[in-house]
């Protein structure tokens, strides 16, 4: 492990703060000289799942890990967990709230922009179960050291 | 181009730092949706919105824009100031929409 795991709590509908475990991860790849792409596309994606988990997902977590192969963000909550995946997964689809849209948000478009910046995705959620996302950004650090 | 020429020539009005106007501006972008200006915006950009609570300023720090332009009028809430002063994000007002704030830019930075 070459970063020690950094845990960043979510808080549900907490406004104020929702981006702050986002900036947190940034600020860490930008401080490791992570490539500007990469720390752009993990902006995106960690984004995303954050105001996710903020707006849907009661309280949650987000973690980072980075070793030489790449980094890994996980964002686990305990929400009402996803019905459809697959539906979720669609450009559009959302479930937000009226006041919610109001605000700028529910376009649909947070699984799948996470989907289109990540390297690596997988989500795993069940009604009841909550919500767990793992996202990957592959460094290639480990390769270019031989 | 500075974001002070902007504010001057936009005739704009600076809600939250007057101590940044001196960054450069290399774009800009307009929108609402928060997860398209996340997707699409980039560094160095203004951003023109009617979107004025507290979460913009997370994008604006998060994409690394040259600050936020509420068009309207719209007036951000306390707490949007209060974050946008510790964020170092400028705020900036115009009366005009936000059609009219972007062509206006557009024109400008294209000169």
């Amino acid at each position: 492990m070459l970063y020690p795991r950094r845990e960043f709590p979510i808080k549900e509908m907490d406004f104020v703060r929702a981006g702050e475990a986002s900036l947190q991860v940034k600020k860490i790849l930008q401080e490791i000289h992570a490539d500007e792409d990469l720390v752009r596309r993990a902006a995106i994606a960690c984004y995303e799942a954050e105001i996710n988990a903020v707006v849907y997902g009661r309280d949650g977590v987000m973690s980072l890990e980075i070793d030489e192969d790449g980094i890994y963000i996980y964002v686990e909550d305990k929400g009402d967990g996803i019905l459809d995946i697959e539906l979720a997964m669609m450009e559009g689809f959302s479930t937000a709230t009226p006041e919610i849209r109001e605000m700028g948000f529910g376009a649909g478009m947070g699984l799948p922009n996470i989907m289109k910046n990540a390297d690596e995705f997988t989500i795993s959620s069940a009604v009841g179960e909550g919500t767990r996302l793992k996202i990957i950004f592959r460094t290639g650090w480990k390769k270019t050291e031989n | 181009m500075r974001l002070a020429d902007v504010v001057q020539r936009l005739e704009l009005k600076v809600l939250v730092g007057s101590d940044l106007l001196d960054r450069k501006v290399s774009g800009g972008y307009a929108g609402d949706l928060l997860s398209d200006v996340m997707a699409n915006s980039a560094a160095g950009q203004l951003w023109i919105t009617i979107q004025s609570h507290v979460n913009i300023v997370a994008v604006g720090v998060l994409r690394e824009l040259a600050g936020i332009i509420l068009s309207q009028d719209r007036l951000p809430d306390e707490a949007t100031l209060v974050r946008a002063e510790q964020e170092k994000v400028p705020l900036i007002q115009s009366s005009r929409s936000t059609f009219e704030v972007s062509g206006l830019l557009f024109k400008l930075l294209n000169e």
